[in-house]
C-alpha cells in the first residue's frame, strides 16, 4: 500500500514539474490534469472519498475543459 | 544577487512554516469537535454521512456562502463573454455517427449517476456539489460530442435561481419554525434510509440543480461564444 502512495506521490510530483516546463500549453493542461487525477485518488486512499469525488469531476475533467476551450481560442504555444 | 536574496527569503519562509508545523503532531486527536460528530452526529441529524451532516447542518451556513462563491463566480464569467459577440457555433463540423451515438448513449446515465450522487448525499460518499459537477460533465460530453445539440440556455438560469432560492427559503423557513437559520425542522426518520435526515436531501436536491445548471451554464457560454 505504502509503494503504491510513494509511486502516485512521485507521479504527481513529475506531473506538476511537467506542468510548468512544457512550453506546450496542451501538453502542460493535460499535465495538470494528471496532478488532479492522481490527487483524488490520493484523496481517496486517505478516506475521504467526497473529496475525490469533487477534485475528479472538477479538477479532473471540467476545469481540464475548460484550459483547452480557452487555448482553442489562444495561443497554443507559450 | 536579486536570486540569493529570494532562496534567502525562501529559506526564512520554510523554516518560519516548518516550526509552526514541526510542533503540531499530526493524527493525534487534539480537538474534541471530531469526537462529538462521530458520536452523536447520526442521533442528532439524521444523516448517516458525517461530511454531509457537518457541510449541510453543523456548517449550514459557510455553505450556503460557498455557494454564493460559485454563483458570483459563473456571473462574473456571464458578464465577461457577453461582450463577445461572435458566434461560430454553426461553423462546426458535425460529429461521425458513432461519436454522437456514444453521446447519446452516455448522457442519461451520467445524469443518472448525478442525481443518485445528490439524492443520495446523506447516506454514501457526494452530494450536491459533487453531483452537481458529474451532471456539468455530462453536459461537456454532449457539446463536444452532438454540437448540433444545444440546451436552451435561460433553462440553466432558470434552474439556477430555482436552486438558490430554495435553499435560501429553507434556511427562513427553519428561522420562522424555530428561531434559527436552516434549523433541521422536517422529522428526521429512521437513520441509513432515503427518507430521512430532514432538510438535508431537501437541500443537497437543490444544491445539486444550482451547482449542475451553474457550471453546464459556463461550459455553455464558453463553447458557444468562444
Amino acid at each position: 500500500m505504502i509503494f503504491i502512495i510513494a509511486f502516485l506521490v512521485v507521479v504527481m510530483l513529475a506531473g506538476a514539474i511537467a506542468a510548468c516546463l512544457f512550453r506546450d500549453l496542451l501538453n502542460a493542461v493535460i499535465a495538470s490534469c494528471l496532478v488532479s487525477l492522481i490527487a483524488s485518488i490520493l484523496f481517496y486512499f486517505l478516506q475521504a472519498p467526497d473529496v475525490a469525488m469533487a477534485e475528479a469531476s472538477i479538477g479532473a475533467a471540467l476545469v481540464t475543459a475548460i484550459f483547452i476551450i480557452a487555448i482553442r481560442r489562444t495561443e497554443r504555444r507559450e | 544577487m536579486r536570486n540569493l536574496i529570494g532562496i534567502v527569503l525562501i529559506l526564512i519562509v520554510a523554516s518560519g512554516v516548518f516550526l509552526c508545523l514541526d510542533n503540531i503532531p499530526f493524527g493525534a486527536s487534539r480537538e474534541n469537535v471530531g469526537d462529538f460528530y462521530n458520536s452523536s452526529g447520526v442521533k442528532q441529524t439524521g444523516a448517516v454521512n458525517m461530511v454531509t451532516s457537518v457541510v449541510l447542518n453543523y456548517r449550514g451556513f459557510d455553505t450556503l456562502g460557498e455557494v454564493t462563491i460559485l454563483f458570483i463566480a459563473s456571473l462574473g464569467l456571464g458578464a465577461v463573454l457577453s461582450t463577445v459577440k461572435t458566434s461560430s457555433r454553426e461553423e462546426t463540423t458535425p460529429s461521425s455517427l458513432i461519436l454522437s451515438t456514444g453521446c447519446r448513449f452516455l448522457f442519461p446515465f451520467i445524469l443518472l449517476f448525478g442525481t443518485y450522487t445528490f439524492l443520495h448525499g446523506h447516506l454514501t460518499p457526494g452530494g450536491g456539489f459533487q453531483g452537481g459537477a458529474i451532471i456539468a460533465s455530462g453536459f461537456l460530453l454532449r457539446y463536444l460530442g452532438c454540437p448540433a445539440k444545444r440546451t436552451n440556455p435561460s433553462l440553466f438560469v432558470a434552474l439556477e435561481s430555482t436552486g438558490g432560492l430554495v435553499f435560501t427559503l429553507i434556511g427562513l423557513l427553519g428561522l420562522t419554525l424555530s428561531g434559527f437559520f436552516l434549523f433541521n425542522f422536517l422529522p428526521k426518520g429512521e437513520a441509513n434510509t432515503l427518507f430521512s435526515a430532514g432538510i438535508i436531501p431537501v437541500i443537497y436536491i437543490a444544491i445539486g440543480f444550482k451547482v449542475g445548471a451553474e457550471l453546464a451554464g459556463i461550459i455553455d457560454g464558453l463553447i458557444v461564444k468562444s
